[in-house]
């Protein structure tokens, strides 16, 4: 269950060239700046673009390989653009069979009402793409590009076009699709937020080429490649809410290894969340400190070091059981506490953002 | 109105109609390369579609007759084919409007389909349409203003057309002679009062056409 993707074209000031083996199910987000060649990545496995000598196989089925490329429109694939692109002279709901009324009854996997209730459009069936709105628009592009019941769906910036309110509107849509469908996704973005809680694996693309890929909380824990979400280093874990304490609005989340305390957010018992750790907010300790305002105090064991953006600081990478955490610190108080691979330290934890 | 004058009549509705017809069927290709193609032919092709738009309507109603008088490689094509000469014939002037019509028609086409630009025929191939089903389907569709506006066009072009089909047709009553020509011979015999029906009804019928257009173009 792999996306094989090989592609290599170049233009005068830009060139892409990337040889990725992906995994065939979860979320795999495309992450870098703009003009890195993300959007001509998607669009090469989409055959939007064409790479010559590039190959691309999903889950066992060749789509390009040499001289051999099936055309777009054969290609058992979704795309959902930047904009939603949707059909200016249908209804909603003929823009949602366009595509559905063109594969074969047998091979319809998605049911029509399944993808309307999946994304919340049921009231906007009628009405003519001109008059909604750009979340309802991607929306609506995302459920048309469903019902072709694809065996990989494709998304380019998705929530690019919307703004804030609408982003956060937009979320749990993507998430459902997530949690729902066993559709393997490739979403691109350059959205640090959108990867944290969105993505299962991670690459990391800059100028044309695959920096690092593999999966989220892996690539973010290494130390010798600091992938920066925004503006710090930091990793993002798996959790689930295992206990809420309404007194002080704080709840437990455990994930593989250890659990945290995290603001409530509003979550119920055993819903799957995310946390995400950024370096600069963990710190170090021989011993438990007693004594102290900080709520989390985990026991780790110290893995690789490596130096950080200045001379004076170094990036630890710690794992609490098999889960994985960066720290930053000193160097000199790297050295003053004797830390060396393989010892038992405390993590003391200052922040943990809940997302999703 | 004369009989003559009737005949001009139905003879220019039917020439114009089959025209507008043939135009819009050779034309939408023609368009459709043009605003898709990145063919260094393109320029190429773009002015040639563009020349008649330029060019005295009486070269172009010279170079046609002796392209297909019974000297002209054309000619001896259509002789060969049995289809006899097409000048001085209702083909003819067919042929001829075709030729002198097609920037009305290819232009408003080639503009539509360019402002449709290439993301909904790349959306319609993500949702399994074939190009030709994402033509029909998608293409077609949104192009519709573009092809009303050249339909009125080539279809009111040909209504007004003179130098060309002179040449071509030969001002034949009841034959080639269309309603241009009729008013010319009105006024060649002083028939002004004739001349003014016709002449009137013309411009009656352009200035409906351009505000049919126009209203149109507001609307959207």
């Amino acid at each position: 269950m792999t996306v094989q993707a090989r592609f290599k074209l170049s233009h005068p000031g830009f060139c892409l060239d990337v040889n990725l083996e992906l995994p065939g199910q979860g979320v795999t987000a495309l992450f870098g700046p703009s003009g890195c060649g993300k959007t001509s990545l998607l669009r090469c496995m989409a055959g939007l673009n064409r790479s010559p000598s590039g190959r691309f196989s999903v889950n066992g089925e060749i789509w390009q390989d040499g001289d051999f490329f099936l055309p777009v429109h054969r290609r058992a694939l979704g795309y959902v653009f930047q904009e939603a692109n949707l059909f200016a002279h249908l209804t909603i709901r003929r823009n949602l069979d366009y595509g559905q009324s063109r594969i074969a009854a047998t091979a319809r996997r998605v049911e029509f009402d399944r993808a309307v209730e999946l994304l919340g459009i049921g009231h906007l069936l009628e009405r003519q793409p001109a008059g909604l709105s750009g979340g309802e628009r991607q929306r609506v592009a995302i459920a048309r590009a469903l019902l072709t019941s694809p065996r990989l769906l494709l998304m380019d910036e998705p929530l690019a076009a919307l703004d804030l309110a609408r982003k956060q509107e937009f979320m749990p849509y993507l998430e459902r699709l997530h949690h729902e469908l066993d559709i393997p996704v490739i979403y691109v973005t350059h959205a640090p937020d959108e990867v944290a809680r969105l993505a299962d694996h991670i690459v990391v693309m800059k100028e044309g080429r695959a920096l690092a890929a593999g999966p989220l909380t892996e690539t973010l824990a290494r130390v010798d490649l600091p992938i920066r979400l925004g503006e710090d280093a930091g990793v993002v874990l798996d959790a689930v809410v295992a206990e809420r304490e309404e007194q002080w609005h704080l709840a437990r989340v455990e994930f593989v290894g250890g659990s945290l305390w995290v603001r409530d957010g509003g979550q119920p018992i055993g819903a799957k969340v995310r946390v995400r750790i950024l370096a600069r907010d963990v710190s170090i300790a021989l011993a438990p400190v007693s004594g102290t305002s900080i709520q989390n105090c985990l026991s780790a064991v110290v893995g690789e070091m490596a130096d950080d953006s200045h001379p004076a600081l170094s990036l630890l990478r710690l794992t609490i059981g098999p889960s994985p955490l960066l720290a930053r610190l000193t160097r000199r108080s790297a050295v003053g506490l004797g830390l060396a691979p393989g010892k038992a330290v405390w993590a003391q934890i200052k922040a943990v953002a809940l997302i999703g | 109105m004369q009989d003559s004058d009737l005949a001009a009549l139905v003879l220019t509705v039917k020439l114009a109609s089959l025209t507008t017809v043939l135009l819009l069927i050779i034309g939408t290709p023609i368009a459709w390369w043009l605003a898709r193609s990145r063919s260094r032919l393109k320029s190429v092709i773009g002015a040639i579609v563009t020349l008649p738009l330029v060019l005295p309507p009486a070269v172009i109603g010279f170079y046609l007759l002796v392209l297909l008088g019974p000297e002209g490689p054309g000619g001896r094509l259509t002789q060969a084919l049995g289809l006899g000469l097409l000048p001085f014939t209702f083909a003819g002037l067919v042929v001829a409007s075709v030729i002198y019509s097609m920037p009305f028609v290819v232009q408003p086409l080639q503009q539509a389909f360019a402002a449709i630009g290439a993301q909904p025929m790349e959306a319609a191939a993500t949702l399994r349409a074939s190009p030709l089903d994402a033509f029909f389907t998608v293409a077609l569709p949104l192009a519709k203003p573009g092809f009303i506006t050249a339909a009125v066009l080539g279809f009111a072009h040909t209504v007004g057309e003179f130098g060309v089909v002179l040449m071509m047709g030969g001002n034949i009553p009841g034959k080639t002679q269309v309603l241009s020509m009729a008013i010319y011979n009105h006024v060649e015999a002083l028939e002004y009062a004739e001349a003014h029906w016709l002449a009137g009804g013309m411009l009656v019928f352009s200035f409906a056409v351009l505000l049919i257009l126009n209203s149109r173009g507001w609307n959207r």
